[in-house]
Parts: structure tokens; sequence; C-alpha cells
């Protein structure tokens, strides 16, 4: 980072959150729940940069997370009556925990390819478990449940509406960014970034690797449950399609296009991939997937650092 | 429960895998032989298997003969192979691994969306062209079943063949074993991986037309035989031809009897525990020998 | 027939190559010496393509082939040994000698006559023709490295350090096989550390230091130019 580049920062940022803020209070009602998906998916892409853009992991697993989330928080809704908002994230992040933890041990010593092809086999692992255990997780059908009131218990305590919805989840997400944000840049994020770049050298330098990477899952799944358990409470619903390793692939793609490694360019990569698919599908209706598809295959062969990447070089020059 | 699974049963459950599983070491082949000269991991694979099974449909309903539609689909597959390598993966020659996963993933999703667009959202079957049965403990045992087994083993051994004599075959083995010398020697490096490329995806289309019979062609068959062909290339050792033979005909037994006891769907997850344990205990490979 | 001119090439970041610029005409042979790590192999990479120059020209035959994909080279007439071998050690030493062997337009009674002449030269070749190349011993597979490339037919082989590693009366077969490919108006560009062997060679000298060539001589003269030989090898 250039001096000086610190205070535009803080400016950028200030300026970026006062522009979602206001989004539902200008946007017409279709673009507002837009607005807000495109915060969680967001979120999601930013917990799997931890392990791609930061660490070098790249996983297919994210959709097990993300649907431990989401059903996790589905389980609260439905178990507890009257349905309550923290016990849901509550239910959801241990979900998404014990799935972190099942990949943090079993995938952690592996490297490059067969990590990833195991967190792929993880994340389909889960989805067949989701899939048949029909009395349990509504199988095919998933689970439908009533949203939660917004409440802090003893203080107050009132419906969302779409408005304090979407700020409240822009409140999640933003803290959410915060909290990465310090941790990519302090030591323990310095040292996932030279496994990245030299793992041989990291580990010889005396660092436990393993431990690194462990902890690096466990935080890259703690954030993607907290999506799912967002998008649960946004939707009312919990799918099994959410842990098709598509989800997971589809993560990936937002990191790409975006830009991995920095956090605020795997959300601009989701936000760009939905508006995307948003545009495209006005015109090929379904097979929207299809022209994508090929934009992200092109950037993965010529603009490999996505698009915050370009943008960065062309600022730099 | 009952007290006990059948002979029959699971005399039956066997022959079933080891068909099946010379069905999946048609497409394992094909994965294997594309990484281990390449280093790519096809994602892309099991949709190409995907295509083949609807070209080769779509060539039966016009022509009525099955052995037309097998070669028709094997040859089409074959060239989109070739244009897929030539236009997205040879300029990510030498980039890191997992450039090439991403590249071939969005190839995926593409070629799905092409197969929904190009013959719509229903599954297709294809008629077995040799109809009949024989008795086979006590069952009736389509003789279909055989004859691609044995037709999935024709089609390995010529390529075994193929590699192991005559002087493409050693082209490629040279490739495989050290790109930059076989360069060295005037081997059209470039060229040769268009080709592995495009015969591992015909490999991979035969796989669908002969599977078609007997599971019917699907949209969604693609991701199915691409994590399986994954698995069984991991389990058999990356590049190693042999091992993925071996590794799929057990993780094709392994799921064929635990059929007997849990539903098809979620048989597959014995698969995944083969795939777990491999990579905990012999990450090199279940059918390798250990390396010194 | 082949010549350098000002090449510069880098791995990465590192400038390897600072201008070096050097001449080997029809049926020559060469010698290019100097300390380890100076840019030997790298000129020999440059010209046979498998690094590519950012500036300068490599010509051959009149034509530059400077950032050529390496394949394209052979079929020109110019022949790679590298310096660890890199024989195919799961080819067996025939099909080692078919990479070679099979190429367009060489008819079958060509072939022939190749091995044998091959055989001939280097019989503990034809005794192992069907054994896999990694059985071979670090001599066995020098030898196979240079039959491989004689295989080409090549107007030049750029051979790196082929003495390296191999037991001292080994050495006297490299001499004589640099001999025979001499009388068959090969060229040769050798890249060696042995000295007495280069000196005994070649009909020319090169040394090279920090990337660059800093003198040209024939052996005779370097023979008496011992503040020379200190200055750029050490001895």
């Amino acid at each position: 980072m250039t001096r000086g580049s610190s205070t535009g920062y803080w400016i950028g940022f200030t300026v970026v959150l006062a522009a979602l803020a206001a989004a539902p209070l200008v946007l017409p009602p279709f673009w507002q729940r837009f607005a807000t998906e495109i915060l969680v998916w967001g979120l999601l892409a930013m917990s799997s940069d931890i392990l791609i853009g930061y660490t070098g992991m790249v996983s297919f697993g994210h959709s097990a997370f993300f649907g431990l989330g989401m059903y996790g928080a589905a389980a609260a809704l439905l178990s507890v009556k009257p349905p309550n908002l923290w016990l849901a994230m509550l239910y959801g992040l241990v979900g998404a925990a014990i799935v972190a933890v099942f990949v943090a041990y079993f995938a952690t010593r592996l490297r490059d390819i067969y990590f990833s092809i195991t967190t792929l086999v993880f994340s389909q692992i889960f989805y067949v478990i989701i899939f048949t255990w029909t009395e349990v997780t509504g199988g095919e059908n998933g689970l439908t449940f009533s949203q939660p009131l917004l409440s802090i218990p003893g203080i107050f305590s009132t419906r969302f509406t779409i408005e304090t919805l979407h700020w409240f989840i822009l409140g999640v997400v933003t803290c959410s960014y915060l909290l990465l944000r310090r941790i990519t840049q302090s030591p323990f994020g310095r040292v996932l970034q030279a496994i990245r770049e030299n793992e041989p050298r990291t580990r010889a330098i005396g660092y436990h690797v393993e431990r690194y990477k462990m902890v690096a899952v466990m935080l890259s799944g703690l954030f993607a449950g907290a999506a799912g358990v967002l998008y649960a409470i946004q939707n009312k619903f919990a799918a099994p399609d959410f842990v098709f390793f598509l989800i997971s692939g589809e993560t990936v793609i937002f990191n790409v296009m975006g830009g991995a490694g920095t956090l605020v360019g795997p959300v601009a990569g989701a936000a760009f991939f939905l508006l995307l698919r948003e545009g495209v599908s006005r015109f090929f209706t379904e097979y929207y997937l299809i022209p994508v598809g090929i934009i992200f295959t092109l950037m993965v062969i010529f603009v490999p650092q996505g698009l915050l990447g370009f943008l960065r070089r062309r600022l730099d020059q | 429960m009952s007290v006990g699974i059948p002979l029959d049963q699971i005399a039956i459950q066997t022959v079933n895998g080891i068909v099946n599983g010379m069905i999946l070491a048609l497409v394992a082949s094909g994965l294997t032989l594309i990484f281990g000269i390449m280093d790519v991991v096809n994602f892309a694979h099991g949709d190409l298997v995907m295509l083949g099974g609807f070209t080769g449909a779509s060539t039966l309903a016009l022509t009525g003969n099955f052995w037309l539609a097998l070669l028709v689909a094997a040859l089409t597959i074959a060239v989109l192979g070739a244009a897929l390598q030539a236009s997205t993966l040879r300029p990510l020659l030498g980039r890191d691994p997992l450039t090439t996963i991403l590249a071939t993933f969005g190839m995926s999703l593409v070629l799905q969306k092409y197969a929904i667009w190009q013959w719509g959202p229903s599954a297709r079957s294809l008629k077995e062209p040799i109809t009949g049965q024989f008795t086979l403990f006590y069952l009736q045992y389509p003789w279909y079943r055989v004859a691609t087994a044995v037709l999935a083993a024709a089609i390995i051994g010529g390529l075994y063949a193929f590699l192991k004599y005559g002087r493409y075959g050693i082209w490629i083995r040279a490739t495989t074993q050290d790109r930059i010398m076989a360069q060295a020697m005037g081997i059209p490096v470039p060229i040769v991986h268009t080709v592995v490329f495009a015969i591992g995806a015909s490999m991979a289309a035969a796989s669908g037309v002969l599977f078609g019979p007997l599971g019917g062609v699907t949209q969604n068959m693609g991701a199915d035989f691409t994590l399986r062909a994954f698995i069984v290339v991991v389990v058999g050792g990356m590049g190693n031809l042999g091992g993925s033979i071996m590794a799929s005909i057990f993780i094709s037994l392994l799921e064929a009897y635990a059929s007997l006891v849990v539903s098809p769907a979620q048989a597959v997850i014995v698969s995944f525990m083969a795939l777990i344990l491999t990579l905990l205990f012999r990450p090199t490979g279940l059918f390798v020998p250990t390396p010194k | 027939m082949l010549a350098l001119r000002d090449v510069h090439t880098y791995y990465g970041k590192s400038h390897i190559l600072h201008g070096v610029t050097i001449d080997v005409g029809p049926g020559e042979v060469v010698g290019l010496l100097g300390r380890n790590g100076v840019g030997k192999s790298t000129t020999l990479k440059t010209i046979c393509g498998l690094v590519r120059p950012a500036e300068g020209r490599v010509e051959f035959e009149g034509r530059n082939v400077a950032g050529w994909a390496p394949h394209k080279l052979p079929p020109l007439g110019i022949a790679y040994v590298p310096e660890d071998r890199r024989i195919f050690r799961l080819l067996t030493v025939l099909e080692n000698l078919r990479t070679g062997l099979d190429r367009r337009g060489v008819t079958e009674a060509r072939r022939q006559q190749l091995l044998e002449k091959v055989y001939h030269h280097f019989p503990v070749l034809r005794e192992r023709r069907n054994q896999a190349g990694g059985t071979l011993s670090g001599g066995e597979q020098q030898m196979l490295a240079i039959a491989r490339a004689m295989m080409l037919e090549p107007k030049i082989i750029l051979l790196d350090e082929p003495t390296e590693g191999l037991m001292p009366r080994m050495v006297g077969q490299i001499r004589e096989i640099i001999r025979v490919l001499h009388e068959e108006r090969v060229a040769i560009l050798l890249v060696e550390q042995n000295l007495p062997l280069t000196l005994e060679v070649s009909s020319r000298v090169y040394l090279m230091e920090k990337g660059i060539v800093r003198h040209q001589a024939t052996p005779d003269e370097l023979r008496q130019q011992h503040d020379v030989i200190r200055q750029y090898l050490g001895v």
C-alpha cells in the first residue's frame, strides 16, 4: 500500500458503506432484495478468499459450510418457538464449525489438487446425506420456516422489514469484513500468505503449517456458515441445492473474477457475477451460464488476477 | 432385517460391479492419461461422457444403428475435445494445476448448459443393441452388460497396445515422462497434447454411449462421472493406467455391494470413504507399489 | 552456420546472459569454457529454444531462430544433449533411440543404417536395447543421450558437460565419439569443465564469465595463456 492511501481507503470504505446502506431506500423492490443477496454471497466469497486467496488452498467445499449454516439456522428456527434470531445464528455457526473441523482435520494434510478434490468430495458427502435423510432434512424439498424477529431480549422485538433486514445483514457483513481484514493483516495472516507463496520454506522456518491451515479452514468455515444463516433468514428456506458443489464452484468463480487475496475483490466478483447473471438471463433465460461460463474461462486464462487485480494494475500505471 | 444376503444376489452384484467398473475404467483411463501427460485435472471429463451419450442417442434415433452411434459419438467428441484443448488449455501450459482446474470447471459449466439447450431437460435412453439374457445363478442376466464390459476392456486394451508399440505411442510416453526433452527431440508436443486430450475425450464419449442402455443419458450424469473418475484416479494413482483400471473395478464393486444394504444414492458414500482413506494412508494410490 | 549475436537471457528477473556472441562453423568443434554458473548451459538452452532470449539473434544457416518452439529445431539440424542426460527412464534403450529415429523422410533402410552405426560405436546399447533407460549406469546413459541425438542426423550437436560424473576411462569414449562426429562433419558446441579434453578436441574455445564471452583463442594459444586460464577458470 502506498503512503497516504490509508485515509483514501477509509474514505472509499465509508462511501461504499453509505451507498450500500442507502440502497434499500432508493431501489425498487426486486433490486432491494438483490442488493441484500449480493451482501450474503459477498460474505461467502470473502470466507473462501481466506483459503483461496490468502493461504493458496482452492477449496470446493464451501457449499458444505454454507449449507450447514443454512440448515443449522433452520433447525433452530423450526425447533424452538418463538423463532429466535440469535439462536439461529448460534446453531448455524456450530453446524458449520462441525463440518469445518472435519474438513480441517482430513484435508489440511493434503496438498494442492488432492485438497481440492477432497473438499469437493466432502461437499458431496454432505449433499448426499442431506438429500437422502428426508425425515430430518426434508430431503429434496428442503425445509421452510418463518423469519425470526429482530430482537434483543428484554429491549425490543420487531419484525424485519426489507430495509431493516438489509441493514442487519449489512451490519453482519461489514463487521465480518472488518474482522477478516484485521486477521489477514495480522502476523497470522502474513503466515498464511507465506504458506501460499512457499510452503516448504515456511515450514522450514519453523511454522507449524498444518495448524495454520486448520485455523484458516475453521475461520473460513465459520464465516461461510454465517453467510448460510443470513441466507436462511432472508429467504426462509433451506434446500440441498445449496450444498451441491456447484455453489462451491460459483464461490470460486467470485474469487477468481474479483481478484483472490484482496477480500474486497471477491465481494466485487460476487456482485459482478450476480449482475452479469441477472443481465444475461434477460436475453438467454436459463442458459445464462453459457456466456457467463465462457467469460469466466476467458478470465481464468487472460485475467487471472481478477477484476481488482486488473484495475489495480491500471491505476498503478 | 433379513438374516443374510442370498449368495446369488452377491454374485449378481459382483458381475454388476465388474461391468460398471469397466465402464468407469474407460472414463478414468482417459482422465488419467490426460493428467499424466499435461498435468490437467479435467473437471469437464464427465460432461464429455454426457455429451457422448446425447450425441449417441441422437445418432441412434436417426440411423437405428447402435454401433454407428458409438462411432459417431466418439469421433464427434474427440473433435470437440481437441478444439477445447487447443483453445482453452494450450495457453495455460506451464501454469499451476489449479488454474487448469478452474478453466476446466468453466468449460464444464458451459458444456452442461449447452447440453440442456441442445437436447432439452429430459433424459434420453438408448436401446441396447444386444437383447436377450442368459442364466447366471438362478437369475437372468442381460447379454448386453457382458458385451459392454468386454467392449470396454477391448478399447482399453487397444489404448494400451497403441501406447506400448508404434511410433505415436512412444511419442506420447516420452512426452508424459519429460515434456522438455521430448521437444528437444523434435516431438511436436503441443500437437501430442491435443491428440491425447482428444483420445481421452473419445473414450469418455464411448463410455457415455455404452452406459446409455444401462442407466440412461441424463443432464447431471456428468457430475456423477467426473466425481467417480476423480476418486478412481486418486485411488489408483494419478497417471497410472493400470491402477485406474483396478481402482475402477474396486470402487464399483464396493458400491455394488453397498447397494445391497443401502439405497444406490447413498452407496456412493462408500466411494468417498475409499478416497479419503486412500489419501490418508496411501496417498500415492492404493494400487501403486509403495515408493522405495 | 550457427551465430549468436548479442544474446540476453533472463530467468525470471535474473539477468543471466549479458550479450553473448558466438560463432560455430560447419563441422567445427568449438569449446565453451568457464566456471560454474557463468551461463554456459543457459547459452545452449537458448540456442535449442528451451529458454527464450529477451534480446539478440540466434542465427542458424542464416535464419533467426530465437524464440522458436523447441520442437521445430531438430528438423533444422540442431540436437541437444543436456547436462543431466535426461534420457527417458521408462522407455527402453531402443525406444529412446526411436524418439530421434522416428522422423519424417527416413527410409527403413536408413533407419537400420543409423541404428547399426550407433550400435557399432556403443556396443553396450545393442546389448541393453530392450532394457529400460533408467536401469543403465551413468556412463551408459550418457552414451544413450549422445546416441539419441545422433539419431536426428544433426548438423550441430550441443553437448553440455558430457564427462561430468563419468569415470576417467569413459572420458576416452567421449573423446572417441567426438572424433567420430567430427569426421562425419557434425559440428559440436561443447560445454565442458574438463580442460584437457576440450583443448584436445576443439579447434577454437570461448571463455565466458558472468554471462558474457570474455576471450576467444585456439587451444594452442590458450595453452600458453596461463594467466587467462587462471582468471576465467581458476586452475
